[in-house]
């Protein structure tokens, strides 16, 4: 579904991603885990346009119908169209927004009315609060309900590929579960997850495959089960002894 | 002092501040979006009285085109002034922008005095609108009936389409998180554009209004009320619209009230008392009567 060779991005003046290829696809959740600094937001961001790519090239192919295009040089915009949804680290709520208005900002360059209402009463059922808090600014919601409305808001674009940076950061580790059978769940209606955390346990428990991305370069890939037993993936980041 | 004559100040602080509350929105809405103040924001004021003197008697057209073909210029000059100044500055830190539209405001003003030479104009207005209303102690021109009521009409319209339309959900978005703003799709140049549009289409429309109650138009008049309105900006809590409105109506009014209730020899002291005033607002709610907490602020 999308296919990265030999990607090569600045920001500003730092290299910070020195050639990595990797490849998704359809229905799959991938993992890309790492230290601070190892390229994870970056690699998000060129994907999803924010940030321009020196070198090499992203094909993304939304279905098997479509022949895969180029990403390289596409607007942010066109992404979004294409069916990448991009939920930000950190979430980026419009904390003056009311949630249900977050929710419509997400099916922004949608015009088809009542799929939208269709799908923002499905969003609402897959994460009850949402709905009961709809007319509540979103800066008013817990962390929780922060995280759930942003992966909501990015499913209201009715993405094909979701991108998620980091939904687990700074929550309690029950909301982390909930949050993750939620990606789950999604995962099974036919969406496929790319998924940055810096949680890996719980992200290679949930995907299916995984990059271990080193200072802006692919150091190991493989099945979920395969990284999780890995000795040096176990040391640095699952906190387990060797 | 009667309680008609306080009665009849205090329409004329409305009549004022309806149109300090006009130009002020667009400071506002502007700031709120790019984090910048115009600062040749007032100057649109003056080239929309312009617009008025030259379709109005040069052009001799009626009286509604004329309004309409002010709104729509006045977007215009909006625009253009985001595209030469706003669109390459941005990114860059934010004295530069701040200076670059003083640098605009001057050049504006200046071009002014070559191309219509300082002398004011007279500016009339179709006989209607001077006749004289009286309502018990009060009493007011047709003109100011008119400022009033279109700065209502507009200023209802302008909250509804930021509160109700998908431009309005963007304009909110983009003002809050420009990057996310882009994540979701939304297009920021045309939503900035739009942005500039709305604020130069009510800056132009104030200056329709201030040629027909002042009667006179010279290329300098968008200065002091375009500063004042800024000052209403930042008394409202630069960012808010419903602040920007308040921030209108108290500046107008204060400094009508300054004016009727003091000793006429203050009365040439009106700007400084304004002025003051903002000073003594600020020293109490730093971030304005509605301004967020903890924001970066200019």
């Amino acid at each position: 579904m999308l296919k990265i060779e030999d990607l090569h991005v600045y920001r500003g003046r730092t290299y910070v991603l020195k050639g990595i290829s990797m490849e998704i696809a359809q229905g799959e959740v991938v993992a890309l885990i790492g230290a601070n600094g190892a390229g994870k937001t970056t690699t998000l961001k060129t994907i999803s346009g924010l940030l321009p790519m020196k070198q090499g090239s992203i094909s993304y192919k939304p279905d098997r119908t479509v022949q895969s295009s180029s990403l390289a040089g596409t607007g942010v915009e066109d992404i979004v169209r294409l069916g990448i949804c991009h939920c930000p680290e950190g979430r980026g709520i419009f904390a003056g927004l009311s949630t249900a208005e977050n929710l419509m900002a997400g099916a922004y360059l949608r015009r088809d009315k009542a799929a939208i209402q269709e799908d923002y009463q499905r969003v609402c059922k897959l994460f009850p609060i949402l709905g009961e808090r709809r007319k509540q600014v979103a800066g008013s919601l817990s962390g929780g309900e922060q995280a759930m409305l942003a992966i909501a808001r990015a499913l209201m674009g009715r993405p094909k590929l979701l991108l998620l940076d980091e939904p687990s950061l700074g929550l309690a580790p029950l909301v982390v579960a909930t949050i993750f059978e939620m990606l789950a769940e999604i995962n099974q209606q036919g969406i496929t997850i790319l998924l940055v955390e810096q949680n890996a346990v719980m992200a290679l428990e949930l995907a299916h495959r995984a990059y271990v991305l080193e200072t802006g370069t692919v150091a190991l890939s493989g099945p979920s089960r395969e990284i999780a037993s890995d000795d040096r993936v176990r040391k640095a980041y699952l906190g387990g002894r060797t | 002092m009667s309680g008609g004559y306080i009665l009849q100040q205090l329409v004329n602080g409305l009549i004022l501040g309806s149109m300090y509350a006009l130009i002020a929105i667009g400071f506002t809405m502007i700031y709120g979006i790019i984090r910048l103040i115009n600062f040749a924001h007032g100057d649109v004021v003056m080239i929309g009285s312009f617009m008025t003197l030259a379709f109005l008697q040069a052009l001799g057209w009626p009286f509604y085109l004329v309004a309409l073909a002010v709104m729509v210029g006045g977007a215009l000059v909006g625009v253009a002034i985001e595209r030469s100044v706003f669109r390459p500055m941005r990114g860059a830190p934010q004295v530069t922008g701040f200076i670059a539209s003083l640098a605009l405001s001057i050049m504006i003003q200046n071009m002014g005095i070559l191309l219509l030479t300082a002398q004011p104009r007279n500016f009339s207005f179709p006989d209607i609108f001077q006749q004289v209303i009286t309502l018990g102690a009060v009493s007011f021109r047709m003109v100011d009936l008119v400022i009033m009521l279109t700065a209502w009409i507009l200023m209802i319209g302008l909250i509804l389409l930021v509160k109700m339309t998908r431009l309005g959900v963007g304009m909110r978005a983009t003002a809050e998180n420009l990057e996310v703003a882009r994540l979701m799709g939304i297009n920021i140049n045309r939503t900035i554009m739009a942005t500039f549009a709305i604020g130069g289409s009510l800056a132009a429309t104030a200056g329709l209004m201030y040629g027909g109650k002042f009667g006179q138009i010279d290329p300098l008049l968008g200065f002091v009320p375009g500063l004042k309105s800024f000052v209403a900006a930042v008394v409202g809590g630069v960012g808010s619209i419903a602040g920007a409105i308040c921030g209108g109506y108290i500046i107008g009014m204060a400094e009508v009230l300054f004016v009727g209730f003091l000793p006429p020899i203050y009365s040439a002291y009106r700007d400084a008392f304004v002025f003051g005033l903002l000073i003594l607002i600020l020293l109490f709610m730093p971030n304005g009567l509605f301004g967020k907490k903890s924001e970066d602020r200019a």
